[in-house]
């Protein structure tokens, strides 16, 4: 799937944004997949779609790990007040709504593919910043972590060099996961037309297919078939990434 | 209910205050950021936006004055629950949201029960019989529900029951024009709740039925659970009884944790079945562009979240007798 | 003495990733009325998955009961179906857990989880429950019964949760009581009272108690004969005098001498050289050979059979047949 939207442009060089024939036809024809209500072309689309999905599920969740982690080390290894804001903080995100909060976030600011990245990072990362304080709890009393102490390594060291590599397990796992959520958010955006106007996306083109529900029913068929593939392959990467990396909960 | 549980709720609401104080700050930032003021939206509207006009509407609304004073008064009215005036709609945000929110809540409700229910009776269903074909149909189907949109499966759902099948409404949350006896009302709102509800429940349906499993499987291995057995009783019972109030603990936990994102998904649905809620609102806000109202259902909605999750506090106290309301 | 339950060629196999285990294997003994029995070995050496396997308790999968009978009162527990199973399970059989934190269910208040057994066995009603669960709670010794049956365990103490497990296995006067471990998790003071208790009990039903235990200085109080077992394998069967003042088998031996050390105060735990050998990992023969002193070198090649060296005591060991022949 990663492979078919990077490469996708060179294989099927159609611009999913002109308009190539006849509106809403079926299937079969002399495009692949058929055309939308404007006459686009459907795989087009579809390539152009999850490649848009796809940066924005990654980029976001990226993000939102970098963040999450980066607060949840310094609430975990610290403790104390530090660690009291911003837990308050993570669960105060965790209360909002966070698919309205998206909203919210991309309406104010434009629908850009960087906005739209940003408001899914800013509703993503508390969940990383909890599970990454509490590893980071569990750790900082280790007695690998005492002796790093005793001989004077820099707080910072101790972070970076010692104890993440150790929390980073779960954390990946979760990162994972949090892809597909983010492409969901994503389509749901794009569905409610806050996607980026300049680029094609799964979400978009169910939107727009919605008009056409009662003849062309495909057209929305088809978008919402490959976000739950792409979903679907991802939560199995993260459930296969959760069985190897965290062999302690295997042994059920 | 015990004078504890009593203080303890009261104890619990006086916490809230300070969320619901951060939520309304975020607001008032959110609002602060967004690029053009009310004043620039309404004179923009008017389409003779001279810099002048401009200007005293800004002093009309009172955005000329420092931002400290702003947002005092800002949160002065919000404690009055004045969320000011939809821009676009000219009616106060407070009196739109109350006109839509029982309908989101029934859908909301409506949705989780039917979650709940199936999605714990598949989850101790799968786990009583681990490892077999039910299980691994059970486990399969749930990941794959969990993967799709839920807006897209209520898309699916509507041309297979409302276009092919003909059989329930499409959208909407009553016949409109139709004269109508109240349980005749009652009835055409239950039909027309039926496709959201489910859509809607589906997906937590999967993610309660995976949560499920887990969980039993996990009170399964317990020792209380060999004394049942040692005492001779049923295996229907031992499920049903002693594992089931068990195993329920961490889902509803979860369920609690998660009315924010099922907020959020009944907004996308209530689009999809222009289910005449919070969601809709959202999405016509969003149409036109009505930040105040937006920012009005972002407040209702989470002071929303924050209410079921004192009410899921009460649910596990009861469930869980080690838990006192100190 | 008639026997209560007979258990013969027991075999229980567990299934892993690692391939099939024998936890339990050709164990046979016999309980006779009125009788306590004491099964004695190290954790690991399968006396707890015996317990178990008594009233079909071993979780399958991965466990299985892959051979023997179980007679009890005259008919074969393994041939049962599942009602009757049932009937036997808490009312012709009950059975008590080492850790009684755990083996009672945290949610529900000790009237309902002591009134489940007697609604199932009794067929009593509501109140009549009610009354008997308060008697019971007496019987055991829990003071303020009344108030205590409203209670949930995580208000009870240790020792006071254990009192309230025996009186659920009591609810229906039971032929026979299985107690795995019943004093291991609880504090030394409360340990002898525990066990007084199920001591006085027993003598008043009438009861035969098999007792399941790590622990010889429980048993020198309380059994009348004892089996030893190691690694799966029954290893030495003795009257209470005889294994105390005459054990045969090499580990026997070395469990007595460690409980000695044990009680002299500030002593060196003086314990048998080694561990448990692992179910993946047998060693070819006498399973206890590489830690034993005396080992020939045919125990190193071929397990040695029970072989009675005097009336009622047979032993699973090389030299101890050699000495006694």
């Amino acid at each position: 799937m990663v492979a078919l939207a990077i490469a996708g442009p060179l294989l099927y060089p159609v611009d999913p944004f002109d308009m190539v024939g006849q509106p809403s036809v079926p299937p079969g024809g002399e495009q692949v997949l058929g055309t939308d209500v404007a006459g686009r072309d459907m795989l087009a689309g579809l390539i152009h779609g999850g490649r848009v999905s796809l940066l924005i599920g990654f980029m976001a969740s990226l993000a939102a790990t970098l963040v999450g982690l980066v607060l949840g080390a310094v609430a975990g290894y610290y403790g104390g007040r530090i660690d009291d804001l911003i837990m308050r903080t993570t669960e105060f995100f965790l209360t909002i709504p966070s698919f309205v909060l998206a909203v919210v976030l991309v309406a104010i600011f434009s629908p850009t593919i960087l906005h739209i990245t940003v408001a899914i990072a800013v509703v993503s990362w508390p969940s990383v910043a909890r599970l990454a304080r509490a590893e980071f709890l569990a750790h900082r009393d280790r007695e690998y972590v005492q002796g790093c102490r005793a001989i004077g390594m820099p707080d910072r060291e101790i972070i970076l060099l010692q104890i993440l590599p150790n929390a980073l397990p779960p954390v990946i796992v979760v990162s994972s996961l949090m892809v597909a959520t983010a492409i969901l958010t994503e389509s749901g955006l794009s569905f409610l037309g806050l996607g980026d106007p300049n680029q094609v996306s799964w979400g978009y083109m169910i939107g727009v297919a919605r008009s056409v529900l009662r003849t062309a029913w495909w057209m929305a068929a088809i978008p919402g078939a490959m976000i739950v593939v792409t979903v679907l392959a991802i939560n199995l990467v993260g459930e296969g990434l959760n069985d190897a990396l965290n062999p302690r909960l295997k042994q059920r | 209910m015990r004078g504890g549980t009593v203080r303890f709720v009261l104890r619990r609401l006086a916490q809230l205050v300070p969320v619901v104080l951060a939520i309304a700050a975020l607001n008032f930032a959110l609002a602060k950021l967004a690029p053009g003021d009310a004043a620039d939206i309404l004179a923009g509207q008017m389409g003779h936006a001279t810099l002048e006009f401009t200007e005293q509407l800004r002093r009309e609304f009172g955005l000329d004055l420092p931002i400290l004073e702003q947002f005092l008064a800002y949160m002065g009215r919000t404690a009055r629950l004045d969320l000011g005036i939809s821009l676009i709609q000219q009616q106060p945000v407070a009196e739109l949201i109350a006109d839509r929110l029982p309908a989101t809540l029934l859908l909301m409700v409506t949705a989780l029960v039917l979650a709940i229910a199936t999605g714990v009776a598949l989850g101790v269903a799968a786990a009583r019989r681990q490892g077999t074909w039910v299980d691994n149909l059970i486990s399969v189907s749930a990941l794959l529900v969990y993967a799709t949109p839920a807006f897209w499966l209520g898309l699916m759902l509507i041309v297979f029951f409302s276009i092919r099948l003909d059989l329930l409404p499409s959208g909407g949350m009553m016949r409109i024009g139709v004269a109508q006896t109240a349980l005749g009302q009652v009835l055409d709102v239950a039909r027309h709740l039926i496709l959201p509800a489910a859509t809607l429940g589906l997906f937590y349906a999967a993610v309660y039925a995976r949560l499920m499993r887990a969980s039993m499987l996990e009170v399964y291995g317990l020792d209380f659970i060999t004394t049942a057995r040692a005492k001779g009783l049923s295996e229907g019972t031992i499920a049903w009884t002693h594992a089931l109030r068990n195993a329920l603990l961490p889902v509803v936990t979860l369920a609690g944790m998660q009315v924010g994102h099922l907020l959020g998904g009944s907004v996308l649905i209530e689009t999809v079945f222009g289910w005449p809620g919070l969601g809709r609102l959202v999405f016509d806000a969003l149409v036109q562009r009505d930040l105040n109202l937006l920012l009005g259902i972002l407040f209702v909605s989470s002071i929303v979240v924050v209410l079921v999750n004192l009410a899921v506090d009460l649910v596990y106290g009861f469930l869980d007798p080690r838990i006192t309301h100190k | 003495m008639s026997a209560v339950l007979e258990v013969a060629d027991l075999a229980v196999r567990f299934r892993t990733t690692r391939g099939t285990v024998n936890a339990v294997d050709g164990l046979s003994f016999a309980i006779g009325e009125g009788e306590t029995v004491a099964l004695v070995g190290e954790s690991g050496s399968g006396k707890s998955t015996a317990a178990l396997a008594l009233l079909r308790l071993i979780a399958d999968p991965p466990g299985r009961i892959a051979a023997g009978r179980i007679l009890f009162e005259g008919r074969d527990i393994l041939a049962l179906r599942e009602e009757e199973l049932r009937e036997v399970r808490g009312g012709r059989i009950a059975m008590i857990f080492q850790d009684p934190m755990m083996a009672l269910n945290p949610v529900y208040t000790i009237e309902r989880q002591i009134g489940e057994v007697l609604a199932l066995h009794a067929g009593m009603g509501r109140e009549a429950r009610a009354k008997e669960v308060v008697e019971l709670l007496r019987l055991v010794g829990v003071p303020a019964p009344a108030e205590r049956a409203k209670q949930y365990p995580h208000n009870l103490s240790g020792g006071m949760r254990q009192r309230v497990m025996i009186a659920m296995a009591l609810a229906c006067k039971p032929k026979l009581l299985i107690a795995d471990e019943p004093t291991t998790a609880l504090d030394v003071t409360v340990q002898a009272q525990v066990l007084d208790l199920i001591q006085s009990l027993k003598d008043r039903f009438g009861m035969a108690v098999l007792l399941i235990t790590h622990d010889l200085g429980v048993v020198a109080e309380t059994a009348h004969r004892v089996i030893v077992m190691y690694a799966g394998r029954k290893v030495e069967e003795g009257t209470t005098a005889q294994i105390f003042k005459d054990p045969r088998h090499p580990y026997t031996q070395g469990l007595l001498e460690a409980a000695k050390w044990e009680e002299v105060e500030g002593a060196m735990l003086r314990e048998i050289p080694g561990a448990v050998p692992s179910p993946f990992d047998m060693p070819k023969g006498c399973a206890f050979s590489p830690r034993c002193g005396a080992a020939l070198p045919r125990c190193r090649e071929s397990v040695p059979p029970l072989v009675e060296v005097a009336p009622g005591r047979p032993v699973a060991c090389f030299v101890a047949q050699e000495r006694a022949s």
